[in-house]
């Protein structure tokens, strides 16, 4: 173990969702500071398992344990889970109609914190935030993710992790849907959030994030379980040659 | 003494009902002791309403209508539509129908006797009106105990009374006007109420005078088996604009109690009236009654009408746009729980030309609950370049409940537009899980998606209705889950 605090780790997940194994045994840990981008092609697993992680109860634990700064967390539910400052961003937010923006929001904050949050003091920081992510701040009276555009609902991703201020954030596939200015404002954001005490877990396909946000290290995740972990040099070379390469070696595993 | 013909009577009280509302009991379901200037015996006949007549020292014409509405309620069959089986429960000799629980009105609040007065303390009338209202009235079982209105309104002209106050002293306006919109013979209900009617309030707003500051009317049932008919009637005259806003709630008894009202609004040319209701009865309350304004020409009538409580509702807001260039809103929210059933909805009438018309209507039905929508649009031939716009949400919360909607267009004109959606959802596990994944319990969770879906609703009423709105809906969600 490193001297640095784990914040978040996998023991031994397995993963079902309707009777099939779908993640096949991970083990993974994110420390303070870090961020980690966990790629690999569609259907890998990558988004079963960061909601799994977030506790979505869709997806049955099959085995394996899940650590939030060391204590188990994989019987509880998901707002408990997120108050202790588990986020995810997620790659297709559902609508909430006629739920505004400031409203999901200030109940939020208000549930992460365990405490009533002044209405001006709420006002302020989301204020920051707005401004933070290049938003119209015309855009807290609206129902949240109801008619947004596909960048609109990332950045209210990325505008709920900025307040709610998560110990580990997930965000599953947060630069999908961008155009390249919003993938910096998003990408920036990001990088002004997380900071020495807490840890980033980015999940992507493509380097287009990770040209910005510059990961500690990278796993790649195929039919259910890690095929190779390394620093950033294995975003460049996955750019390259894809993800065929990295099939030969799961066939060959499990061969083996 | 007469006997309404169509009586199921049953042996015994019907079984308790179950409230929902857990702490409704604590926060409006109390009771006060009795000590009323008058209760009379149960029972309906044409004795009670001469003594009403007498007592009220009423004119001759009124005690008159009150015998004929009489003999048109009992010979008049109960409804056959609707939740028949409900209905066949109202024991209409099992009633009080008039208690009159002080001798005068009171005029400031140190005028009605203590447990009264400390009744709508709790209820937060006093402060209601200390903050935000132009004028506001008090019902208690059959009278109104307690009524003022802001001084300035006076001087404009502005009339906003009781009923019977309406009756001594506008005599004339009221001879006019009283069932016009809703004759005695339009239902069973409007008959009773017709006859042994009660209170109520009695508005009219001189020509283009602005009452811009909600008034409001509450009312509050105290006894036992009581009966409740209290009687609107509200003209706006000639450009004239005024928002009436009315609030309701009970004690819980084992027993029924009937809360039959009848509210006649008119609108003159230009004139702009909007009705808001937030009926928050008990559960053993049944709840029928008879809302219809006409609207004359370019004059606009918005009923904003939320349904929380009671037993059994019936009630379809109506207006006849009887106009040309008239318009008519009716926004309707019905939340229906355990062994309750809102059978709620809305009716337009285009009777003139280029008349326009909006029905929005919400239902939310949860632990057995049923709410119904049961609207009515229809176009005269005479009604060209008409528009309307229906759209009816149903939200249903588990599969023991229910909810059903029963429209009708009857279209005879040529050149109208017409918008029907309906819609039935329930919540999605997937917005459950967003909400969670940032730190709401699941509760919090159902709750802001239920304050979501009628927030079409609420955005319409005054702020600190729109809190107290939500405030019910959470606690109705209380527990909701498992």
């Amino acid at each position: 173990m490193s001297e640095t605090k784990s914040l978040l780790a996998c023991e031994g997940v397995r993963i079902g969702i309707a009777g099939k194994e779908v993640i096949r045994g991970v083990d993974l840990e994110l420390r303070a500071g870090e961020k980690v981008a966990l790629m690999g092609p569609n259907g890998s697993g990558k988004s079963t398992l960061v909601n799994t992680l977030m506790g979505h109860p869709g997806y049955e634990l099959l085995g394996g344990k899940i650590l939030l700064d060391g204590e188990e967390i994989q019987d509880l539910p998901a707002d408990e889970r997120a108050r202790k400052g588990l986020f995810l961003g997620f790659q297709y937010p559902v609508s909430i109609p006629g739920v505004s923006v400031a409203n999901v929001l200030r109940a939020a904050v208000n549930a992460r914190r365990g405490k009533e949050v002044s209405v001006r003091e709420f006002r302020k920081e989301m204020m920051a935030a707005f401004e933070m992510l290049n938003i119209d701040p015309k855009f807290a009276a609206r129902g949240l993710n109801e008619g947004f555009s596909g960048g609109e609902k990332k950045r209210a991703e990325v505008l709920q992790m900025a307040l709610l201020k998560p110990r580990v954030a997930l965000m599953d596939e947060t630069d999908s849907g961008l155009d390249i200015d919003a993938l910096k404002t998003v990408a920036g954001g990001i990088m002004k959030l997380s900071g020495p005490e807490t840890g980033v877990i980015l999940v992507t396909h493509y380097q287009r994030l990770l040209n910005y946000i510059q990961p500690d290290r990278v796993h790649v995740l195929m039919e259910g379980r890690i095929v190779r972990s390394g620093g950033a040099d294995l975003v460049d070379k996955l750019e390259e040659e894809g993800y065929d390469w990295l099939e030969k070696s799961v066939e060959e595993r499990q061969e083996a | 003494m007469a006997t309404p013909e169509t009586k199921k009577k049953p042996t015994k009280a019907p079984k308790q009902q179950i409230d929902i509302r857990d702490d409704y009991a604590e926060k409006w379901g109390f009771r006060d002791p009795e000590e009323y200037f008058h209760k009379g015996a149960k029972g309906i006949s044409h004795e009670v309403v001469e003594m009403m007549s007498r007592m009220k020292k009423e004119p001759d014409w009124m005690r008159r209508k009150r015998h004929e509405a009489l003999d048109i309620f009992l010979a008049k069959p109960m409804p056959t539509w609707g939740n028949t089986d409900l209905l066949g429960q109202i024991d209409f000799e099992d009633i009080y129908y008039y208690i009159r629980p002080m001798s005068e009105q009171g005029r400031s609040w140190d005028e009605v006797p203590e447990n009264i007065k400390k009744t709508f303390d709790r209820l937060g009338i006093p402060e209601a009106e200390r903050k935000f209202l132009a004028g506001v009235s008090a019902q208690y079982e059959s009278e109104v105990v307690y009524h003022s209105v802001q001084e300035s309104l006076t001087e404009q002209g502005v009339v906003f009374m009781d009923m019977d106050s309406g009756l001594r002293e506008h005599p004339e306006i009221v001879e006019k006007f009283f069932g016009s919109v809703i004759p005695p013979t339009d239902n069973k209900f409007a008959a009773l109420n017709s006859a042994v009617w009660s209170g109520g309030s009695f508005i009219y707003v001189p020509p283009d005078t602005k009452v811009e500051i909600p008034l409001q009317a509450y009312f509050r049932i105290n006894a036992e088996n009581m009966g409740q008919f209290e009687r609107t009637l509200i003209i706006a005259d000639k450009g004239a604009r005024v928002h009436y806003i009315e609030g309701c709630t009970a004690p819980v008894y084992t027993t029924n109690s009937l809360h039959s009202a009848v509210v006649e609004l008119i609108a003159m040319d230009d004139a702009y009236i909007r009705y808001t209701t937030i009926q928050n009865w008990a559960n053993n309350i049944y709840n029928l009654v008879t809302k219809r304004a006409m609207a004359h020409k370019n004059a606009v009538v918005e009923w904003v009408d939320g349904n929380i409580g009671s037993k059994l509702t019936m009630k379809f807001p109506c207006v006849y746009l009887v106009g040309e260039g008239a318009r008519g809103e009716i926004l309707s929210v019905a939340f229906a729980g355990q062994e309750q059933h809102q059978d709620a909805g809305a009716k337009i009438i285009h009777a003139a030309p280029r008349t326009s018309s909006t029905i929005t209507s919400k239902s939310i039905s949860k632990n057995g609950g049923r709410s119904s929508y049961r609207g009515l649009v229809k176009v005269h031939p005479q009604a060209t370049d008409c528009k309307t716009s229906v759209q009816c949400d149903a939200l249903i919360l588990d599969p023991e409940s229910r909810s059903d909607t029963y429209p009708t267009m009857e279209i005879d004109a040529d050149r109208v537009q017409i918008e029907h959606e309906a819609r039935v959802s329930k919540i999605g596990d997937e917005q459950i899980f967003y909400l969670m994944s940032r730190g709401l319990s699941e509760d919090d969770a159902r709750t802001l998606i239920v304050n979501g879906f009628i927030e079409a609703f609420t955005k319409e009423l005054p702020m600190e209705y729109a809190v107290e709105l939500n405030r019910l809906i959470e606690m109705e969600m209380e527990g909701s889950v498992g």
